[in-house]
């Protein structure tokens, strides 16, 4: 506490335990037992959070959105790929680190697979619907031209279902790195670190730590919006407020884009 | 986390099927020795889910029926919701902590913070869905637009409504068991104080889904009532 509070005549003052907080982060400080924390060593915590997000993200969209496209294009497992995520949002994140930690045991490969499990739903169920929405005329069309199944998929309905795609690789990835936070449960020291193993921080690392991830996911949620803006064939941005409009009535929260 | 587990003595390894306990097994014998010191968590996590999907409701139907009328209030408000939603709530808890200090009022205010976007869009996308032609219809009928509002369209919304209701509670059920970083106890502070411990872990975390599962059940059941007309056309 002796630590924050000379550090606070600097800069952050004004903000008081906030103030406090982002001197954590920019400059960090030395705890009695003379372990450095904060400053370059929240750098490690933010790397070790983000490579656990990327290997479960990649993970999950390998496995969801092939099996999304596959099963919209058939127009088969619908009820599968619907319920999936209404399921997967009545698991608490944190039931399910516990169960992996209880039956499975710690450790990276662990909390990737939980995080995973987490991530597949959402994508799984906007692959699905973004591929169903695909205009059937279109297909029509595609197939007249003498395209074969595999060529329609990749070449029409990926293409047009991209944007939604991403809505619900966004809606993952956000609820990912949130869940990561908890994941020093499963002994990977990520931001949450300093939240769950509140002793060798103290209050102020604990805040700070709160804004890293506040700021990491609200920083994934834009730059993956603006991708998803990025991807959106120029033909489907005309139409998108109605169609948007229409897929979430139909199936909810993650049929948006 | 182990100085912290350490404050929660949680298992009693005497009696009847200590091995299993002391392996941190599956043991049924234990789970139903010990249910009763799930019933206070679970009704916190009742207290604490109920009360903040009311408020989270109240609110995002109030800032529905505004920006319905006055339809430039709809962007400002699903950013400003959005924002509120990308915020990871065990994030929100500690950010709030030095404004409102631990507590329910946290939790509920992080929880209540999260529920908004989701119920706002679904009443706004209910009310926008309400065929033009009903309207006028309504409107020849002599109706003002209070009346329309209240009559015709907002019954004819109601099915939409519901739904978000019930994505906003079971979402708010799984968010409600990081409540007790903040403070307010709920299931995933027996969860968390045992994370080992096989039994525990099971009958909290199957609690909590056993709740969702209720709730969303509940709304159908509500939404059934409150919506015949939506039966007669199915049959």
């Amino acid at each position: 506490m002796d630590q924050g509070a000379r550090h606070v005549t600097t800069t952050f003052a004004f903000l008081g335990q906030f103030g406090d907080a982002f001197e954590f982060i920019f400059k960090g400080q030395t705890t009695r037992e003379g372990t450095e924390v904060g400053g370059s060593q929240f750098l490690e915590l933010t790397w070790e959070h983000l490579k656990l997000t990327f290997a479960a993200m990649a993970v999950a969209c390998a496995i969801a959105v092939p099996l999304g496209l596959w099963l919209g294009h058939m127009r088969k497992g619908g009820f599968l790929a619907i319920s999936v995520s209404n399921v997967g949002r009545a698991v608490p994140s944190l039931a399910l680190i516990a169960l992996f930690v209880a039956f499975l045991g710690t450790g990276f490969a662990n909390v990737t697979l939980a995080l995973v499990l987490l991530a597949v739903p959402p994508i799984l169920t906007n692959a699905y619907v973004a591929v169903t929405q695909v205009d059937p005329d279109t297909v029509d069309a595609a197939q007249g031209m003498g395209m074969t199944g595999p060529e329609v998929v990749r070449k029409v309905e990926l293409p047009l279902a991209l944007p939604l795609i991403f809505g619900g690789i966004k809606t993952s990835m956000v609820n990912v790195i949130a869940t990561a936070t908890i994941a020093p449960l499963a002994g990977i020291n990520t931001l949450g670190d300093p939240i769950i193993n509140v002793s060798g921080y103290g209050d102020t690392g604990r805040l700070a730590a709160a804004i890293c991830v506040a700021a990491l996911a609200v920083f994934t949620e834009l730059a993956l919006g603006t991708v998803q803006r990025a991807v959106t064939p120029e033909g489907l941005k005309l139409s998108t407020d109605s169609a948007s409009r229409r897929m979430r009535l139909r199936f909810g929260r993650e049929a948006t884009t | 986390m182990l100085d912290l587990l350490a404050q929660v003595e949680l298992r009693d390894r005497s009696g009847e099927g200590a091995s299993c306990v002391a392996d941190d097994g599956l043991c049924p014998d234990w789970i139903v020795d010990n249910f009763d010191r799930y019933t206070d968590p679970l009704l916190q996590h009742v207290v604490l889910t109920v009360v903040s999907l009311a408020i989270g409701f109240s609110i995002s139907f109030g800032m529905a029926l505004l920006a319905h009328r006055r339809r430039w209030l709809v962007a400002p408000i699903t950013q400003v919701t959005g924002i509120l939603y990308t915020l990871p709530s065990l994030a929100v808890f500690f950010l709030l902590l030095p404004l409102t200090g631990r507590g329910n009022t946290t939790a509920i205010i992080a929880l209540v913070s999260y529920s908004l976007l989701i119920i706002f869009r679904n009443v706004m996308a209910g009310l926008d869905n309400v065929p033009e032609e009903t309207k006028d219809a309504g409107r020849g009928m002599g109706l003002t637009d209070r009346q329309l509002l209240w009559r015709v369209e907002l019954p004819l919304a109601l099915p939409e409504i519901l739904a978000g209701l019930r994505i906003a509670a079971t979402t708010t059920v799984g968010l409600a068991t990081l409540a007790f970083f903040a403070g307010a106890g709920g299931l995933g502070e027996q969860i968390f104080s045992d994370i080992v411990f096989k039994s525990n872990v099971v009958t909290a975390g199957g609690l909590a889904v056993l709740l969702a599962v209720v709730l969303d059940a509940l709304i159908l059941l509500l939404q059934r009532a409150v919506t015949p007309w939506t039966r007669a056309r199915a049959t």
